[in-house]
C-alpha cells in the first residue's frame, strides 16, 4: 500500500475522533499530528506531558515505574524496598530485562522484591515504625548491600509518613545511604514525573557523597547515563568506548552500582542515551561539577558512527583516531549485515509507539536496513523529544501522543504497517490482526540492539518476524477471501 | 564481534572474551565489589540452618513474595463476564501493571482501562474521573457492563464507589440502565484471590440483590459453578466437559476462557464469550452454586448462601482423584443425574496412569507454594500418588487455611510430615529448600531463582521447580493447561512422573560413571 498523503492523514486523524464525546475528543485532537518537518518546534502542532483522559486504555504507568521500575531498579548492589502495598513490587520485579552480573540475594539484588507489604494497619497507623524495623532486618539478612532506597507506593504520600526521617535515622544506623524517594504513582502524568524525582533523590542523596574525595582520573573518562542495559545494551555500547580508547568510569543505571554513581561527577563527559529519563542529573551535574554532556545514539551503523565522532569531537586527536579505528572495525561486519538482511527488508513500513527515546532513535536503525518508519509516538514525552523527532521522521507520516489502545488499532488498520514495534500489552492485539510485532522495551527477549553487536541482532530480529511463515495462515485455505470477511463481520 | 552467520544474541555474546573483559574491567575498577570469597562465605551463610532461624524472624520485611494485590483478581472476574470491560478506579500506572502481568503469563490481550486519577484527584477525590471515564470507556469501546474495582488510592482517600457511579448516571454521562458492577478492592487487604472475590460478588449484587422476588433455588434446573481466580483455561473446559457429559445444565459464573485464548485470524476480539447478564440474573434459579476454590470465596458463599438461599456444597477444590470423585458424587446428589460411563472410565485411565507411574513417585518429596486453594489440592494429590508434600508455603494462607490444610495432611502417612507456612514468603522457603531439601518444589516461574541458587551451591544441592501455578512466564501456553478433574490429574501426574526421569536421566547419562542406570526403558 502506497503511503497516505498528508490530507489522507489529517481525515484519517479526524475519523479516529469522531467516536469520542466532545470533550474528550477535543482534548485528543491535540495530542495528534501529521508530521511537517519544516515546523521548528512541536509545540506548534503536538501537546504532549498532559494527563491521560479517564477510561480511554492509556499504556502509560506512573511514577513510582519510573523511579523504581526505570531509574532506580536496576542498582544493583542496593537493595530497593516497594514500600507500600505487595502488588507494585511484584508486578514490577524482574520483568524489565536489566541485566546485571553479580551474586543475587548476596552481593546484587537486582531480580528480588523487597516489600514492606502493607496491611490495612499500616494504612491506619503508619508505617514509618514498619519502615524503620525492615531497615534492619535487610541489614541482619543482606549485609552485603551497599545501601537501601525507599520507593514510595501511592499511599505513602497519603497517609502522611515521614519516610525521610526514617532514612536519615537508619542511614546513620546502618552507616549506609538510605534514600527516601517520593514516586507515588498518582504524582504527575506518567513515568516520566517518577523519572524527575529519582533524578532528584540521586542528585541529594547520592552525589554529594564523594564531593570532598580524591579521584585518580584520566583525559578520557566519560560517564554513560540512561542505557539500562535491557538484554545488555550497556555493555555491547561501552565496550565501543572503550575501543576507541575512553575509560567508562560510571554506568547508568543498567549493570550500575552506587560506587558508579558517587563517582560520576568525576567524568569529563556525560553521555547520555536515554534523554527523557536521565537529561536532569545530567543538566545538574553540568551546574554544579562543570560537566559537559551530549546525547548520543547508538541504534544501527549510521547512528553508531556519527555519535562515536561526535563524542570524539570532546577529545584529542587519539580519541578521534579511535573512533575511526572502531568504525572502520566494524564497517566490515556491517556491510554483510546489510547486504544480508536489506533486500529482505527493504521498503517495509514500520509504526512505533514506545518510551522513552526509542520513538526516535531506533529511526535510523531501521533506515539503515532501508525500511521506513510511517508512525511513531511517546508514551509519555516531553516537547523537547517531539521537537528531536519532527526532522527524524517524513513529512506526512502519523505522529501520537500517549495514544489510546482504540487510536492505535483504528490507525494500524488504515496504514497498514509491515511492522509494528511497541509494548506487550499492543503485542498480542496486533498479531492477532496478522501484523508482525516486535516489542521495543524489552527487545521480545532478545537483545542487545545498542553498538554494531546489538545491530546485528536488530537485523536479524526484525528479519525473522517480518518474514516468518506464520503471517500468511491467518485464514484457513478452504475459507476463500469473500467468505472470511463474512465470517469476520458476522463475528 | 559478530558475524553474518551466527549473529549471537545476549547468550552466548557476552561469554565472548571481549565482553568478559570488559566486565572484568568494569567489576574491578569501579564497582568497589566486595572480594569474592566474601560474596561466596556469605553465600554459604545464606544457606544454612542458621540463617533460616534469622530469616523466619523477620516481621516487618517480605522478601520475594509468592501472591499479588486485589484488583489484579478483580480483573480477571471481570474478564470472565459477556462484553465486560474491566475499569480500575485509581491510578492508572496499576492498570498499567495488571494488563502486563496478565499479558506475560496468557500472552493474549488484556483490556482494562482506569480513570487515570493524579495528585488533584488525591485532595479532591476521584469523582470527576469517574466521571468523564465511564462516559469515555463506553464510548470508545462499547461495552454491554462496565465493571469497577479500586486501586489501593482511591480506597487510602476514600472514595465512595456506589455514589460516583450513581452521579455519573445522574448526571447523564452514561444511561441509568447500564450496567456497573462495582467492588472495593483495597489492595492492603487479602491478595488477588480476595480481589476476584470482592469483584465477582459485586457482580452477583448488582445483577440479583434487588430482584430476587420470583427467584427460587432449584427453579432453572441448573447448578452454578464459581471458578474464583482461576488461570488455567483446561479448569474451565474440564468442569463444562464433565457437567456436559453428566447431562448437567450449568452456568459457569466467571467465564473468561473465550477472551483469553482468542484465534489469530487477522483480526482483534476485545470481547469474546463470557457469562451473559442473563445468566447472571438467573443464577438464584439454580439449584445449587459449587464454588471450586472455597477458601478462597469466603464473601461469594456468604452472599450465596445469604440471599440466593443456595446450601453451597461443603467441597474441597476438586484436584487429584478423591476430591473429584467427591465433588461428582455431590454433583450428582444434587441434581439426581447419575455419574455416566465415560467419566467412570476416565477415573479408571487416570487410576491406570497412576499405577503406571507410582514406581517412580512414590516418596518422593516435594516442596510446593501458591495460591490457598491449589497448593491444598496440589497436596492432596501429591498423597495420593504416594508421594510427600514436606513444605506448603502459601504467602496469601490464612489461619483457616493452616487449620484446614493441616487437618487435610493429617490424615494420611504421606502428609503428616508436611510443614505448613501460612504467611511466608519465597526467601523464606529459599532457607527450606537449602536446609531441608526436597527432591522438587512445584510453583510458579518466581521459583526458577531459588532453582538457580540451590544448584550455586552445588548439583547435588540443586532442587527443580516444576511449573505449576501462576504466573508462568517463563514456559509457553501452559496457561492451558489442567489441574482440575481427572483430566487435571493427569496432566499433572504426566508432568510430575517426567519430571522425575528427566532429573534421573540428567544424574545418570555420565559416560562410563553413572550410565548404567542411563536406562531405554523406565
Amino acid at each position: 500500500m502506497s503511503a497516505l498523503t498528508r490530507e489522507e492523514t489529517e481525515a484519517l486523524i479526524q475519523e479516529v475522533l469522531e467516536v469520542y464525546p466532545e470533550k474528550a475528543r477535543k482534548d485528543r485532537e491535540k495530542h495528534l499530528a501529521v508530521n511537517d518537518q519544516s515546523i521548528e518546534q512541536s509545540k506548534k502542532c503536538i501537546t504532549s506531558n498532559r494527563k491521560s483522559l479517564p477510561g480511554v486504555m492509556t499504556v502509560r504507568g506512573c511514577a513510582y515505574a519510573g523511579s523504581k521500575g526505570v531509574v532506580w531498579g536496576p542498582i544493583k548492589d542496593m537493595i530497593h524496598i516497594s514500600h507500600g502495598p505487595v502488588g507494585c513490587g511484584q508486578y514490577s520485579r524482574a520483568g524489565r530485562r536489566n541485566y546485571y552480573v553479580g551474586t543475587t540475594g548476596i552481593n546484587t539484588f537486582g531480580t528480588m522484591n523487597f516489600t514492606s507489604d502493607f496491611q490495612e494497619k499500616d494504612i491506619v497507623f503508619g508505617g514509618d515504625k514498619k519502615l524503620a524495623k525492615l531497615i534492619t532486618e535487610i541489614e541482619l539478612l543482606f549485609p552485603l548491600n551497599k545501601g537501601i532506597s525507599v520507593q514510595s507506593e501511592c499511599p505513602i504520600g497519603l497517609i502522611g509518613d515521614d519516610i525521610e526521617a526514617v532514612s536519615k535515622k537508619a542511614a546513620k544506623e546502618i552507616d549506609k545511604p538510605v534514600v527516601p524517594v517520593r514516586c507515588e504513582g498518582f504524582r504527575g502524568v506518567s513515568q516520566s514525573l517518577g523519572h524527575h524525582i529519582a533524578n532528584d533523590a540521586i542528585r541529594d542523596w547520592v552525589l554529594p557523597r564523594r564531593d570532598t574525595q580524591e579521584f585518580a582520573g584520566t583525559p578520557y573518562d566519560v560517564a554513560v547515563i540512561g542505557d539500562y542495559n535491557i538484554g545488555g545494551d550497556a555493555w555491547s555500547s561501552r565496550i565501543l568506548l572503550e575501543e576507541m580508547g575512553l575509560r567508562v568510569i560510571a554506568q547508568w543505571s543498567g549493570d550500575g552500582t552506587i560506587a558508579e554513581m558517587e563517582m560520576t561527577p568525576n567524568a569529563k563527559l556525560n553521555l547520555i542515551h536515554c534523554y527523557r529519563s536521565m537529561n536532569y542529573i545530567a543538566r545538574h551535574m553540568e551546574e554544579k561539577y562543570s560537566i559537559p554532556w551530549m546525547e548520543y545514539n547508538f541504534f544501527g551503523p549510521t547512528k553508531v558512527a556519527e555519535s562515536l565522532r561526535a563524542i570524539a569531537a570532546h577529545f584529542d586527536d587519539k580519541i578521534k583516531e579511535g573512533a575511526e579505528r572502531v568504525i572502520a572495525k566494524y564497517q566490515a561486519m556491517m556491510d554483510e549485515i546489510i547486504a544480508k538482511y536489506k533486500p529482505r527488508l527493504q521498503g517495509k513500513r514500520v509504526m512505533l509507539y514506545v518510551g522513552g527515546l526509542r520513538p526516535r532513535h531506533v529511526i535510523g536503525a531501521y533506515e539503515d536496513l532501508g525500511m521506513e518508519v510511517v508512525g511513531t509516538g511517546y508514551e509519555f514525552g516531553h516537547n523537547d523529544d517531539y521537537d528531536r523527532t519532527i526532522k527524524d521522521m517524513g513529512n506526512a507520516t502519523l505522529i501520537y501522543d500517549d495514544v489510546t489502545g482504540f487510536e492505535f488499532e483504528e490507525f494500524v488498520k488504515r496504514v497498514k504497517p509491515d511492522l509494528i514495534g511497541s509494548g506487550i500489552k499492543e503485542k498480542y492485539i496486533f498479531q492477532k490482526m496478522g501484523v508482525p510485532f516486535r516489542q521495543m522495551h524489552s527487545w521480545d527477549y532478545s537483545g542487545p540492539y545498542h553498538g554494531y553487536d546489538g545491530f546485528a541482532i536488530f537485523a536479524r530480529d526484525m528479519d525473522m518476524t517480518i518474514n516468518n511463515p506464520c503471517w500468511g495462515k491467518m485464514i484457513a485455505p478452504w475459507l476463500k477471501p469473500a467468505e472470511a470477511e463474512t465470517l469476520k463481520a458476522a463475528a | 564481534m559478530q558475524q553474518v552467520d551466527n549473529i549471537k544474541p545476549c547468550y552466548p555474546l557476552f561469554r565472548d572474551d571481549d565482553y568478559k573483559e570488559s566486565l572484568g574491567n568494569k567489576k574491578e575498577q569501579f564497582e568497589e565489589s566486595h572480594p569474592a570469597d566474601k560474596i561466596q562465605e556469605t553465600f554459604i551463610w545464606t544457606t544454612t540452618a542458621e540463617y533460616r532461624d534469622l530469616n523466619f524472624k523477620r516481621e516487618a520485611l517480605t522478601v520475594n513474595p509468592a501472591k499479588a494485590c486485589q484488583p489484579l483478581g478483580a480483573v480477571l472476574c471481570a474478564l470472565g463476564f459477556e462484553k465486560t470491560l474491566p475499569y480500575v478506579h485509581g491510578s492508572q500506572g496499576c492498570v498499567a501493571y495488571f494488563r502486563t502481568y496478565f499479558n506475560r503469563h496468557f500472552k493474549e490481550p488484556i483490556s482494562c482501562v482506569s480513570d487515570s486519577m493524579t495528585e488533584d484527584a488525591a485532595v479532591f477525590g476521584g469523582q470527576k474521573n469517574m466521571i468523564d471515564g465511564l462516559e469515555n470507556a463506553r464510548a470508545l469501546y462499547k461495552p454491554d457492563m462496565i465493571a469497577v474495582s479500586t486501586t489501593c488510592m482511591a480506597e487510602v482517600i476514600g472514595d465512595d464507589l456506589n455514589a460516583f457511579i450513581l452521579n455519573t448516571k445522574k448526571a447523564g454521562n452514561i444511561p441509568n440502565e447500564f450496567p456497573t458492577p462495582y467492588a472495593h478492592t483495597p489492595s492492603f487487604v487479602g491478595s488477588h484471590v480476595t480481589g476476584w472475590d470482592n469483584m465477582f460478588e459485586g457482580v452477583m449484587r448488582y445483577f440479583t440483590l434487588n430482584t430476587m422476588e420470583g427467584k427460587a433455588p432449584g427453579q432453572n434446573g441448573k447448578i452454578n459453578i464459581v471458578p474464583g481466580f482461576e488461570t488455567y483455561l483446561g479448569n474451565y473446559r474440564v468442569m463444562h466437559r464433565m457437567l456436559d457429559e453428566m447431562g448437567v445444565a450449568h452456568t459457569m459464573l466467571s467465564d473468561p476462557t473465550e477472551v483469553l485464548d482468542t484465534p489469530a485470524d487477522g483480526q482483534f476480539r476485545m470481547y469474546a464469550g463470557g457469562t451473559t447478564q442473563d445468566e447472571v440474573k438467573d443464577a438464584p434459579n439454580a439449584t445449587n452454586t459449587f464454588l471450586l476454590q472455597p477458601l478462597q470465596l469466603d464473601k461469594t458463599r456468604k452472599y450465596v448462601e445469604g440471599t440466593w438461599h443456595h446450601e453451597v456444597p461443603k467441597l474441597n477444590i476438586p484436584m487429584g482423584l478423591e476430591w473429584t470423585d467427591e465433588w461428582l458424587m455431590k454433583v450428582s446428589e444434587v441434581t439426581g443425574k447419575a455419574i455416566p460411563a465415560s467419566l467412570v472410565k476416565e477415573r479408571g485411565r487416570l487410576v491406570d496412569m497412576i499405577t503406571d507411574s507410582h514406581t517412580w513417585l512414590h516418596g518422593k518429596k516435594f516442596g510446593l507454594y501458591g495460591d490457598p486453594d491449589f497448593v491444598m489440592g496440589m497436596a492432596k494429590f501429591l498423597t495420593e500418588l504416594g508421594a510427600e508434600p514436606t513444605h506448603i508455603l502459601c504467602n496469601n494462607g490464612s489461619k483457616k487455611w493452616n487449620k484446614a490444610m493441616r487437618a487435610v495432611m493429617d490424615e494420611t502417612p504421606y502428609g503428616k510430615d508436611a510443614k505448613l507456612y501460612p504467611g511466608a514468603d519465597l526467601w523464606h522457603f529459599r532457607s527450606l529448600m537449602f536446609t531441608e531439601k526436597p527432591d522438587f518444589m512445584i510453583g510458579n516461574s518466581y521459583g526458577k531463582f531459588i532453582q538457580r541458587d540451590t544448584l550455586h551451591k552445588g548439583p547435588e544441592f540443586e532442587v527443580p521447580l516444576i511449573r505449576i501455578g501462576f504466573p508462568i512466564f517463563d514456559r509457553h501456553h501452559l496457561h492451558r493447561a489442567t489441574t482440575l478433574g481427572y483430566e487435571g490429574a493427569m496432566q499433572m501426574l504426566t508432568t510430575l512422573v517426567n519430571a522425575v526421569l528427566e532429573k534421573l536421566d540428567e544424574d545418570t547419562r555420565g559416560m562410563g560413571t553413572t550410565d548404567y542406570n542411563y536406562d531405554l526403558v523406565r
